[in-house]
This record gives structure tokens, C-alpha cells and sequence, in this order.
């Protein structure tokens, strides 16, 4: 054991956990850390955001792109409040985060004391654990925990609030090998009986589907690796929710694309009239599901997840399988093997196939206008060969972007699915080239959205952090028009983005590159201006106004209920329907 | 015109083992009022002070799928240790202590001895016209206690919530 004081502490554990880099923004309260990441030569790289709002996200994106935890510095009071959305968009979206904010000297707490906030009473709600450090010799110990339970089980933010005086005081320092982490051992290795009982019902079903999601890609690599393996040996037909995109490459013969609100007519289809549902990793959001009592009628269901609590929240299943997804995977693998099952799927597969004539992804494009869709595809087309990342913001681009943007790899797709935080693509993206400095790193955004964030593009140019901003600016807060037009008469309430700024010569304010393309036929050529560019850029991409997102599961209907787009007439919705979200 | 659904709920009670440690039980009451969970009773007290173990008991309602959601939900957080459905699991021992005081007239006076001689409550303080009540037994029992005083001149109550273990030797 070494003496040190506090803030020598933090940057010793974070050493020790690898951290590289930390996205932060500093005051009173953490003045000794950021003394500390000044003076020390190992102290990690420090990103300073301009809100903490975006240091939360730019963590998200650097630890949803690497599967490493993101780890954010904030100061006490403002600085954590600030940080409240990006850890609830973590904890929704389970990503694994570990932010250290600042806290009023111990003797000061409960004063109401210059920037102090109930920080711990705060974040309860909003974090897998929180740790206040009464005992600077508790502070080693705290935060090796801190990445120990973001990181294991099912991975979310945690934070470790860390009073001013223990950042000064001496402090033992405890390396991780020596703690033992007693409370929290998720189990992670499935039970062998639910494996043999689920390749049972693999090996007898006629109409399967696997329904992946986000779990697979917080397993690793490794797990989408073995999913392909399975699908391939299986022949079974895959969906996904939108957080599980990339984990089954999307060019394979058996993707059906992703289901849910705006999956496509044959995802849903297949969930609706299988009669074995897979769900690998995902939590049947009411996103996916739809109205619950009409949800996948016909199927037995099995359920691999890593949280317990995630079985039978809403849908009660046949086979619950508690383990991480790559465990659970490869025991289905082996057994499926030595068993020997064949399953003919090609009924199926010629239902599956008369859906997919729908094309339910199919628009009207235009030659005047540039329809978003046509925006995605291109942009897609443009870039699809390269080194790339995207994310999104929220609204209608970000279901364009899911439908039309195609991911082949899981981690190259960074939304924010449980919470659907606008403002959260831009710095996220900023974590993710933070990251991944050569590579190609997109925030598909809507003009509205954007805003919410843009600070960040100092931090963008401040960084030399060349991330490009791709708007579809539809001049509407394009999804909630959308619902309005479909649920409340057209009345336009407060959704039109009124008073924008001038894109590009914001961009260039802060010293980035504005490009703008009005017509579809300069589309390819400015798409190119902007990958070439060497800095941060802002693409306004000025779309059809009226465009809506389909095909669309209305709220409170079932999935043989989706709406394909304008031409249908049926688009009442029902009360029941219009209390949801 | 919404109507807002309820569903059938039975009576639960849940026994909590957690690390007595600042915050566990803001943890634990956090989770039910988040999650819109009822609380009809709630005990908490340390149980084992070397290694800092406090015994939670709480009464809720809910369906059968609700009742399994908190007890999932209970034991992912950290600080907790185990979670058990007694009324799910098999016999178990289930009981409350209540104070009551009674301030009555000297008519309704013979009464309010009767009543608790019936109920053996034993009788922990008293004065011309007020008494004070200790009773202990299941909630039932306190409940149909206290109605049988309300109207005899039923003045305070203070309950300690439910305490409960398993029968037998499991
Ligand atoms: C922080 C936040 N506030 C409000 C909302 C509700 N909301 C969802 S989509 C949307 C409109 C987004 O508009 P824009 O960014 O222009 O995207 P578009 O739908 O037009 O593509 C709004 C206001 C939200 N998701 N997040
Ligand atoms: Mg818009």
C-alpha cells in the first residue's frame, strides 16, 4: 500500500483500470483531480466538453464503439446535474459508464452549502450503483468497484461522488487485484437445462425467428460472431431492435431487417406469426412489441438475457435463459451440433419472402426535392466501403438512418434507443473519434436536434476531432409533426423549428466547414466534399418538409396492424392508442 | 374515454437481506416508489451488527408477474443480499407490535378493558381516563383491534410494521 492523497488516488485507479481518456469539465469541487490530471504524466487525456451533458454522451459513444467503460470527470452541484440526461440515456441504453463528480468538503454536506447537490439522492434513480467516499481510504476501493459494476452483468453508468477534502487528503491506495467484489457476481453461464430445453424447441419449430438486440453487442465481438455461426447452421431468419443493429451483418440472406415502431413489414410479420421467438439480448421495449396482448400470438418464447429482472417483465416466456449473450450462444452452438437437428425452413422462408415484395422501405423519390431516405441511401453508398461510424440523433433521420444506413459489424452504430435523447449523436460522436481518430465518424441529425448539443463543435475543433454533422433538415421537428398529423388533426403545435440558424455559416463560426445541398443531384458530389474534408463539418441536407417515416406500427396496435405509408386510409388510432408514447 | 386499468393484486410479504450501509433502504423504498410499487407496511432494523446485515420486511400487492418483477428488481441491486417471498415460499411467521392509546369516558371504560382482555393486549400505561395499549399479532388482529376501539375514544397508534421468518427449520 502507497500513501498518496486523494487525487493522486483517482488518477492511480484509473491507471490501473486502463482508462485512456476522460471527458470532463471542471470546477471548484474537483479542482485537486484536475490539478492533478495538469501535474501528473500519466494522468489519462482529458476531453474538455463544453456542457456535461456532452462529456456523458462523448463517454457513451467511446464506450459503445470500443466495449471499453467511457469515464467522465464533472464538478459538484451544476456539474452533476448536467450530467443527469447522459446517465440516464446510459442506464436505459446500458452502457457502461463511470463518472466521478465532485462533491462539497464532508464537513459541508447537508449545508446547503455553494454548489452542492444531493448528488447520490440525485442519481439513485438513474445509475446501476453511487458511491459518496466519506474515508479517503475508501476512495481506491470505490472507484475499482465502480468499474467493476458498470462493466460486468448488465453494463451501465455508475458514480463515485467524491468530496473536495478527500481529493486532499492522504489516502491508501488499494491496487484492483486486491479487492474482492462479494455483492455483485452476475451470473454470466447459462443453466444447461434451459439450453437443452430452447435447442429442443429450435429443433422441432417450423416458423422460428431469432430477435436480437442490444445485449449481443455489450457481449462483444465474440457474441456476434457466434450469432452468425448459429444463424448460419440453424437457417433461421434474424431481426433486430434498433440497439442490437450490426450485431448480424445486414448483407446476410436470412436479415430481415430491424422490427418494432418502423422495422419493416417483414420483421414484424415473422414476429407475428411465428411459432418460435429467439430473443437473444433484447428486452421486448414497447418500441418492439406493440401492443402487448396481440405480441408474437402463435410462439413459444425464449429469452436469453443477462438481467434476471429483464425475464417476464413484460412478456411472459417459455424458456428464461439468465447468462451473457456469448455463453448462452455457444452452449446453443455445441448442442445444436451434437444433436443433429435440421429444420426445414423453407415454407417459411417463402412466406418470409412474399412479405419482403412489399418493400416496405420503399418511398417516392423526387427529382426537385431530396427525400431523406434518398439522403441515407446515398450517404450510405458513399461511405458503406470505408472505415466508418454512425450515429444519430432522434426523431425521423434517426429511423432513416436505421432503415436505409446498413451495418454489417456490431459496434458502428451508436443511437440512443431507451431514452431517445436528442442531442445525443453529436457528442457522441465526438467520443467515438475520440476513440477512433482515422476513421470516418457521422452524426446523422435533424435540424432541430442538433441544436441541443452544438456547443460541442468547439470541443470538435478544440480537439481536432473531424466528426461531420449530417442534417436532415426538414425545418420540423419532423417526429412529433408526424404524430400530429397522424393523432391531432394536423394541428401543428409548437413543431415547426422556427428562427433557425444559418448551418454553414455556423459551422464556420466555430471554425468547422458548412456545406449544403438543396437539390438531389448535388447530393453526391457535397456528400464527397465532406468526407474529404479534414474537419469537422456541418452538412445541411435540406429534405422534403413533408416527408413521413414508414412503414409505422401505430401506437397501441399490433404488428399485422402496420401502416405502409400515405395511401392508407385506416389511420385512426384508438384511445388507448393515443396515451402512449 | 380512457379507463385506466387495475389488476387482480394479492398481499405479499417480502423479507430483504441487505448491507446496513447509508443508502440501502433509500435504495430499496426508491425501487417501489419508481416503479409505482405499493408499500402497506415496512420494517428495518439491523439483525447482525459484526457483519452488518439488516433485515427489510415489507407487505406489498401486486399479481403474481408484479410480485416476481420486484423481487428480480430487488436483488439487482448491490447492496442486496437475498430476497424472499414468504407468503410464496411456504408457512411463515408473520407478526406486528402496535401502541395503542385509548382516551375514553368513564361508561365506555368496562368495554375498552374487555376488548383487550379479548385480544390479551397488555396494558402499558393508564391513568384516570386514557390507557395505553401494547398488543401484538398478525396485521389482522391489530386492525380488528383498532376498529373495535375507534368509536370507545381511539386517540394514537403507532405501529412497527411487519416482522417475519419462515417456519420450520429451512
Ligand atoms: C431531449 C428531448 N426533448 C424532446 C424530445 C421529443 N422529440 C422526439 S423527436 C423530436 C423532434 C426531433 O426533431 P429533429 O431533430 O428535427 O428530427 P426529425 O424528426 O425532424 O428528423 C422531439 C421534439 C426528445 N426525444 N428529446
Ligand atoms: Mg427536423
Amino acid at each position: 500500500m502507497t500513501e498518496l492523497v486523494g487525487a493522486e488516488v483517482v488518477i492511480k485507479a484509473l491507471n490501473d483500470q486502463s482508462v485512456d481518456h476522460v471527458f470532463g469539465y471542471p470546477g471548484g469541487a474537483v479542482l485537486p483531480l484536475y490539478d492533478e490530471l495538469f501535474k501528473n504524466n500519466n494522468a489519462p487525456q482529458h476531453i474538455l466538453v463544453r456542457h456535461e451533458q456532452g462529456a456523458v454522451h462523448a463517454a457513451e459513444g467511446y464506450a459503445r464503439s470500443t466495449g471499453k467503460p467511457g469515464v467522465v470527470i464533472v464538478t459538484s452541484g451544476p456539474g452533476a446535474t448536467n450530467a443527469i440526461t447522459g446517465l440516464t440515456d446510459a442506464m436505459m441504453d446500458s452502457v457502461p459508464i463511470v463518472c466521478l463528480t465532485g462533491q462539497v468538503p464532508t464537513h459541508l454536506i447537508g449545508t446547503d452549502a455553494f454548489q452542492e447537490a444531493d448528488t447520490i439522492g440525485i442519481t439513485r434513480a438513474c445509475t446501476k450503483h453511487n458511491w459518496l467516499v466519506k474515508d479517503p481510504n475508501d476512495l481506491a476501493r470505490a472507484i475499482h468497484e465502480a468499474f467493476h459494476v458498470a462493466t460486468s452483468g448488465r453494463p451501465g453508468p455508475v458514480v463515485v461522488d467524491i468530496p473536495k477534502d478527500i481529493q486532499f487528503a492522504d489516502a491508501k491506495y488499494v491496487p484492483p487485484a486486491e479487492l474482492k467484489y462479494e455483492n455483485y457476481k452476475p451470473q454470466v453461464k447459462p443453466n444447461i437445462a434451459n439450453i437443452e430445453e430452447a435447442i429442443e424447441l429450435m429443433g422441432n419449430a417450423k416458423r422460428p425467428v431469432f430477435y436480437t438486440g442490444g445485449g449481443v453487442i455489450n457481449s462483444g465481438p465474440e457474441a456476434s460472431h457466434l450469432l452468425k455461426e448459429l444463424v448460419l447452421l440453424t437457417g433461421f431468419p434474424v431481426t433486430s431492435t434498433l440497439m442490437g443493429l450490426g450485431a448480424f451483418p445486414s448483407s446476410d440472406k436470412n436479415w430481415l431487417g430491424m422490427l418494432g415502431m418502423h422495422g419493416t413489414y417483414e420483421a414484424n410479420l415473422a414476429m407475428n406469426e411465428c411459432d418460435l421467438l429467439i430473443n437473444v439480448g433484447a428486452r421486448f421495449d414497447d418500441r418492439v412489441t406493440g401492443r402487448l396482448e396481440a405480441f408474437s400470438p402463435l410462439s413459444k418464447k425464449i429469452h436469453v438475457d443477462i438481467d434476471p429482472s429483464s425475464i417476464n417483465k413484460t412478456v411472459p416466456v417459455d424458456v428464461p435463459i439468465v447468462a451473457d449473450c456469448a455463453y448462452a450462444l455457444e452452449s446453443m452452438l455445441m448442442l445444436w451440433k451434437s444433436k443433429g437437428h435440421k429444420v426445414d425452413t423453407k415454407d417459411w422462408f417463402d412466406k418470409i419472402n412474399e412479405w419482403r415484395k412489399k418493400n416496405s422501405l420503399d418511398f417516392k423519390n423526387s427529382t426537385k426535392l431530396i427525400k431523406p431516405q434518398f439522403a441515407v441511401q446515398r450517404l450510405y453508398e458513399l461511405t458503406k466501403d470505408k472505415d466508418v461510424f454512425i450515429t444519430t440523433e432522434v426523431g425521423q433521420h434517426q429511423m432513416w438512418a436505421a432503415q436505409h444506413y446498413h451495418f454489417n459489424e456490431p459496434n458502428r452504430w451508436m443511437t440512443s434507443g431507451g431514452l431517445g435523447t436528442m442531442g445525443y449523436g453529436f457528442p457522441a460522436a465526438i467520443g467515438v473519434q475520440v476513440a477512433h481518430p482515422k476513421s470516418l465518424v457521422i452524426d446523422i441529425a435533424g435540424e432541430a436536434s442538433i441544436l441541443m448539443n452544438i456547443q460541442e463543435l468547439s470541443t470538435a475543433i478544440q480537439h481536432k476531432l473531424p466528426v461531420k454533422i449530417f442534417i436532415l433538415n426538414n425545418q420540423y421537428m419532423g417526429m412529433v409533426r408526424q404524430w400530429q398529423e397522424l393523432l391531432h388533426g394536423g394541428r401543428y403545435s409548437h413543431s415547426y423549428t422556427h428562427s433557425l440558424p444559418d448551418f454553414v455559416k455556423l459551422a464556420e463560426a466555430y471554425g468547422a466547414q458548412g456545406i449544403r445541398a438543396e437539390k438531389p443531384g448535388e447530393l453526391d458530389k457535397k456528400i464527397i466534399q465532406m468526407i474529404d474534408s479534414d474537419l469537422p463539418v456541418i452538412f445541411d441536407c435540406v429534405v422534403d418538409q413533408n416527408e413521413n417515416c414508414y412503414p409505422m406500427i401505430p401506437a397501441g396496435a399490433a404488428h399485422n396492424e402496420m401502416l405502409l405509408g400515405e395511401k392508407e386510409d385506416d389511420h385512426e388510432v384508438s384511445d388507448e392508442g393515443k396515451v402512449l408514447i | 374515454m380512457i379507463k385506466i386499468k387495475k389488476e387482480e393484486t394479492e398481499s405479499h410479504t417480502i423479507s430483504i437481506l441487505v448491507d446496513n450501509e447509508a443508502g440501502a433502504l433509500a435504495r430499496v423504498i426508491g425501487l417501489f416508489s419508481g416503479r409505482g410499487y405499493n408499500i402497506e407496511s415496512l420494517s428495518v432494523a439491523e439483525i447482525d451488527q459484526d457483519k452488518h446485515k439488516s433485515r427489510i420486511t415489507i407487505v406489498t400487492n401486486g399479481s403474481m408477474m408484479t410480485i416476481n418483477k420486484i423481487k428480480s428488481q430487488l436483488e439487482r441491486l448491490i447492496p442486496v443480499h437475498s430476497v424472499n417471498d414468504l407468503t410464496s415460499e411456504g408457512p411463515s411467521i408473520e407478526r406486528e407490535m402496535a401502541l395503542i392509546k385509548v382516551v375514553c369516558s368513564k361508561s365506555d371504560k368496562e368495554e375498552v378493558i374487555r376488548l383487550s382482555e379479548v385480544y390479551r393486549a397488555k396494558t402499558v400505561d393508564t391513568t384516570q381516563d386514557s390507557f395505553i395499549f401494547e398488543l401484538t399479532g398478525n396485521i389482522e388482529k391489530i386492525n380488528s383491534f383498532v376498529d373495535l376501539l375507534r368509536p370507545l375514544g381511539l386517540e394514537d397508534i403507532s405501529r412497527t410494521g411487519l416482522a417475519a421468518v419462515t417456519r420450520g427449520s429451512k
